[in-house]
């Protein structure tokens, strides 16, 4: 843990005894972990762990009802997801908030155009716009071949990769990714988690939000379990291996459950 | 947050690779992906079956051609900013009750306040610009549907010019708005002709007709087509090269991803909202200039045609796609049938069955694009 922690600097956000109830229900409890920069850190949790609300209190759409969230060592409320975005903390959901029938330019740009000429003359920057966006995409490895062609004529992983370069190109320091690679293939995930890897390597907090180990080991540097909406502690790659982070989440008992369950004798010869 | 490409070379050769696709999928491959293609291909359609079954019957003479541009012009002012409200997810079936309730505002200010008429149109404006954003305001906090809210508001703005109408004058029409008018230039920016040098010319050259006393049988195109041409390309311009153009897409395509990004959802629905009351006014004006008089019916069923032209103008019903130029296409392809079939002698009833056929074929057609414009390659 301690190597991991020489190499990063102090924490970009931070977590402290973090709870949501809605109601009488407990969402979230206790919940207590820090990301720092230049690395990335999973959140792993089944169905029903709380990961949501916990991305969901992260990117300021829900404000937590116990505990402190700190921001650079400051505490902080955030209300908006626009106020997180000011913070640093991009958030790229599920559904990735891309609009499939406009441009790729547009997409990524959007909330955010570039624009020259004054008063009644401004306008979108069309062209350096769309450079950027070639720039971007390039240096990730995808090669689309009109920036101004509609979103859903992209593949899947291209579409993540345009959401997370989208992020990253705005500024995000701390960049929060729910389920990136759940809906890919191998291929396609390969490449979104290699463009993770280089956003860790400039210097990028990223928070790896999965319920499937195997997406999130080969690039996870720390790991932090939830479970039934409280966090059963964080470990540093070095600390753990993929079979033993599994046996945690999921809790021994039910995985060897399962295995006497489904196990069958040995077919006779 | 830029880089080298220089420092990359694989990056450099993909980008280069980038040049060259940029290059390749050039003029014809952007026109193709033009939402008012279609509208395009059936306005040629619609001109050439209209000049073998009525090449000599006057409709392609200065004069017809005056006429269905007329026609044209007027619904394709409501129909740009139609589109635009299209393109951002929603309807504004109030578009008529508008037409009829901003005639008669001019037409009391001017007939029982004795206001100057420029500035019963400005008082007008201002009226219509609170009440389209009572209209956004009531769709955005309400979540209702907008076809929920401003059919209401539809069955509220005729009921009132009815109402304050007959309590103010005994009548439902307001005659003699422009009698004795010293405002003539004022009038003439709505109701006047322009390129009026032009027709003159073309009468000197012997291509068009002169009257006895020496005038062109046309002396110039009526100002409502300056209008439209002006609020087309005003349209086409917001929408394609401006951030709030950017967002009418973003927020009829995907709310939710709009949001998400930042973008102020609200304000652009209540913008575009104004923008559709603002064209109703401006078609109110220039009739109630034109004919002098202002009646509390007019304006009935402009909503239904200028949600058909932009339709037909290639803007799809659930939003996010679209253009102002479709919607121009598909009011001339109105305004041209309609005259077409007035001056083909064939009777007129038989344009309401081509209306519903045309919308009919338009949505096929549309759907089939955004299929095509979506689909992975």
């Amino acid at each position: 843990m301690m190597a991991v922690l020489s190499k990063s600097d102090r924490p970009l956000i931070e977590l402290d005894q973090v709870g949501k109830q809605f109601g009488s229900v407990v969402a979230l409890k206790d919940i207590t972990f820090a990301a720092r920069p230049g690395t990335v850190h999973c959140l792993l949790g089944d169905n029903g762990a709380g990961k949501s609300t916990l991305i969901k209190i992260l990117s300021g759409v829900h404000q937590p009802t116990a505990g402190e969230m700190r921001i650079d060592g400051e505490p902080i409320v955030l209300t908006s997801p626009r106020q997180a975005l000011d913070k640093g903390i991009a958030t790229v959901f599920q559904d990735l908030a891309m609009i499939p029938l406009m441009s790729i330019t547009r997409n990524f740009f959007l909330g955010r155009e570039p624009t020259r000429g004054r008063f009644l003359l401004r306008r979108i920057d069309m062209r350096h716009a769309d450079e950027i966006v070639y720039e971007q995409l390039s240096q990730m490895g995808i090669n689309v071949r009109d920036p101004q062609q509609a979103v859903g004529t992209l593949s899947g992983g291209e579409r993540q990769c345009v959401a997370i370069a989208r992020a990253v190109y705005h500024g995000a320091r701390i960049l929060i990714l729910d389920e990136p690679t759940s809906a890919l293939g191998v291929h396609q995930a390969s490449i979104v988690l290699r463009y993770i890897a280089q956003a860790r390597e400039r210097g990028i907090g990223v928070i790896f939000i999965t319920h499937n180990i195997h997406h999130a080991y080969p690039i996870a540097d720390m790991f932090t379990l939830l479970n039934r909406g409280k966090a059963h502690g964080t470990f540093a790659k070095s600390e753990i291996s993929e079979a033993e982070v599994l046996d945690l989440m999921a809790g021994r008992r039910d995985l060897k459950h399962l295995d006497a369950e489904l196990a069958r004798p040995a077919p006779q010869a | 947050m830029t880089h080298d490409l220089a420092s990359d070379p694989a990056a450099a050769a993909v980008s280069a690779q980038n040049a060259r696709a940029r290059r390749r999928g050039g003029f014809a491959a952007r026109m193709l992906r033009r939402p008012e293609l279609g509208a395009f291909g059936a306005t040629i359609f619609v001109f050439l079956f209209f000049a073998v079954t009525a090449g000599d019957s006057g409709l392609f003479s200065v004069l017809g051609i005056t006429n269905f541009l007329q026609v044209s012009a007027q619904l394709g002012i409501l129909s740009a900013a139609v589109a635009l409200l299209m393109i951002g997810g929603e309807f504004d079936l109030s578009l008529g009750s508008m037409i009829g309730f901003a005639g008669i505002i001019i037409g009391i200010c001017v007939v029982q306040f004795g206001l100057p008429i420029w500035l019963s149109v400005i008082i007008t404006f201002l009226v219509a610009i609170v009440i389209g954003a009572l209209n956004g305001l009531l769709v955005t906090r309400t979540r209702l549907p907008s076809f929920i809210v401003t059919l209401a508001s539809y069955f509220v703005l005729r009921g009132l010019s009815l109402v304050v109408t007959r309590m103010l004058t005994g009548r439902t029409q307001i005659p003699y708005i422009t009698k004795d008018t010293t405002e003539g230039t004022f009038v003439s920016l709505f109701a006047g002709k322009f390129g009026r040098g032009f027709f003159t010319w073309l009468g000197h050259m012997g291509w068009i007709d002169l009257r006895p006393d020496g005038l062109p049988v046309v002396q110039g195109l009526p100002m409502s087509v300056a209008w439209w041409i002006g609020l087309t390309a005003l349209a086409t311009w917001i929408l394609v090269r401006t951030r709030f153009g950017n967002w009418i897409f973003a927020v009829g395509g995907d709310i939710g991803a709009a949001r998400n990004v930042g973008v102020p959802v609200e304000r652009v629905k209540i913008m575009l909202f104004i923008g559709t009351a603002c064209a109703a006014t401006l078609f109110a004006t220039i009739q109630v200039l034109e004919a002098g008089s202002a009646d509390v019916l007019r304006g009935t069923q402009k909503e239904f045609e200028a949600v058909i032209a932009a339709v037909i103008g290639g803007n799809l019903l659930t939003g996010g796609y679209g253009s102002a130029i479709g919607a121009m296409f598909g009011s001339l392809i109105f305004g041209t049938v309609q005259m077409g079939i007035f001056y083909t002698g064939v009777d007129n009833d038989w344009f309401m069955v081509f209306l519903g056929l045309m919308v009919l074929v338009a949505v096929l057609f549309n759907n089939y694009v955004r299929r095509k414009a979506t689909e992975a390659r």
